[in-house]
């Protein structure tokens, strides 16, 4: 079970988890539209969901348990992964052309270490920390959210990692399901790279639009 | 043609080696890359110098024996192996960098020459099916279904040249070892064994020293055979299903 395969099926999996996290968290993140109570109702309702049977923040705390067990599966099989490949080639070329594969495929590992520093500097933003830049309250939701995203370079921030985040779906995705071994003709091969692409640009850019609309004005208290 | 060539010179396995600058004149764009080095090392001979040593056999790209990285693409630019890429594919005053394959379960036996034995362990690992040997059964003892039979045959093409080890950049022999699963695999014969040749061959793999695949495509792109990427696919299935059922 410590195969590279084995480490990749760990990667995959944790990673189609991470996948459900995000699409849930950017639902979450679009009822910026509709407006501040909209917004805030939905932060209350993830604490209430499932009462009584759980108790208040109980989901929200079974979905860190899984996180956070997911973070460590994949971060685990990366880094050991990371280090066989180092090993597997200790004496480099002095000219290698890597032309046939996409820029994303190579930003895989670098931009999994940017992108779990962003998730350290978010949780301290509006989770953990909750660091309000405009010097604000902090315990509204959606004004802390406002106030935020009305600072030009922490939406910057965002945009960037937003960008890299999109870069890690677009290879990570498709390379999930060739992983899984759910990629055996050109034919599927094909519609799991669209997969990726399409589902990478559909997260990137719905995380994009709420900090984007509330530098621009149009989101705002 | 004239060129000038960057080689890669190491005397033995122990030693450390490297690149050594080459001018070579009067070269045909009809000769084959190798047949090039021959005049190279004809030169080399006649002026006292130790010859480049390289692999080379059946010179018409079916061995698998041949393989150089040139300017840090596997066998060269063309989709072929290396004594079937003509000097045509380059320029007159081109520079031409020739490295031996790197990977460090291959290692530099002297100059080009790389030791490819941990295929060969990969393949004793399970790449075969137990049968006793005999007279030849008859071609329609063991019906096989035409896609089975040509998926099987595509990827047995496979030479074992191991440009896919040499173009990864994790140094990953998966698009070799998904080639011999797939091609094991599709046939009725190979079926007995599926789940533990994979489970041993995996594992041996890995004991080589072949870093994991990253599914990035570099192997599919510089075998000269043309092996798809689904076979490395069909072999995290193949795993996948040998780990379910207790292998």
């Amino acid at each position: 079970m410590r195969s590279t395969i084995a480490l990749k099926l760990m990667m995959a999996v944790s990673g189609i988890i991470f996948i459900g996290f995000v699409l849930l968290h950017m639902y979450g993140n679009l009822k910026a539209f509709s407006g501040h109570d909209a917004y805030n109702d939905y932060a209350h309702h993830l604490r209430t969901f499932g009462e009584p049977m759980l108790p208040y923040g109980g989901l929200l705390w079974v979905i860190r348990v899984v996180l956070v067990l997911s973070l460590v599966v994949h971060v685990y099989a990366a880094v050991t992964l990371w280090r066989r490949a180092k090993r597997a080639r200790t004496v480099k070329y002095v000219v290698k052309k890597n032309k046939h594969s996409t820029y994303a495929s190579h930003l895989m590992r670098w931009g999994g270490v940017t992108l779990l520093l962003f998730i350290v500097w978010h949780l301290l933003n509006f989770t953990i920390g909750k660091v309000n830049v405009d010097g604000g309250p902090t315990n509204d939701p959606y004004n802390l959210l406002v106030d935020s995203f009305s600072v030009w370079w922490l939406t910057l921030i965002y945009l960037v990692a937003m960008a890299m985040l999109g870069a890690h779906l677009h290879h990570g995705i498709w390379s999930s399901m060739q992983t899984l071994g759910l990629t055996n003709s050109v034919r599927e091969r094909a519609l799991a790279k669209r997969i990726g692409l399409v589902l990478a640009l559909i997260i990137t850019i719905g995380f994009s639009l709420v900090p984007v609309f509330v530098l621009a004005g149009v989101i705002d208290k | 043609m004239k060129l000038t060539l960057k080689i890669w010179r190491q005397a033995d396995t122990a030693s450390d080696g490297a690149m050594h600058t080459y001018e070579v004149d009067e070269i045909s764009e009809d000769m084959s890359f190798l047949e090039m080095l021959d005049v190279l090392n004809e030169r080399l001979n006649s002026e006292g110098e130790e010859p480049i040593a390289f692999d080379s056999d059946c010179r018409e790209g079916i061995c698998g024996m041949c393989g150089l990285m040139i300017n840090g693409e596997a066998h060269g630019p063309q989709v072929t192996t290396t004594c079937q890429l003509h000097m045509r594919s380059f320029s007159d005053g081109e520079t031409i960098t020739i490295e031996p394959w790197r990977a460090d379960p291959f290692p530099v036996l002297k100059d080009l020459c790389v030791d490819r034995s941990a295929f060969d362990r990969m393949i004793q690992s399970g790449g075969y099916i137990s049968v006793n040997t005999g007279a030849a059964p008859d071609a329609h003892a063991t019906p096989v279904p035409k896609d089975n039979a040509d998926r099987a045959f595509d990827v047995a093409t496979c030479i074992g040249c191991g440009a896919c080890v040499a173009a990864c950049p994790n140094g990953s022999a998966s698009l070799f070892l998904g080639a011999k699963i797939t091609h094991l695999g599709e046939l009725p014969q190979g079926q007995a064994e599926r789940d533990s040749r994979v489970v041993n061959m995996v594992a041996q793999h890995d004991h080589e020293g072949f870093g994991g695949c990253t599914n990035i495509g570099e192997c599919t792109a510089a075998c000269p055979k043309e092996i798809p990427l689904d076979v490395i696919s069909q072999l995290n299935k193949d795993l996948r299903h040998a780990i379910r059922r207790g292998y």
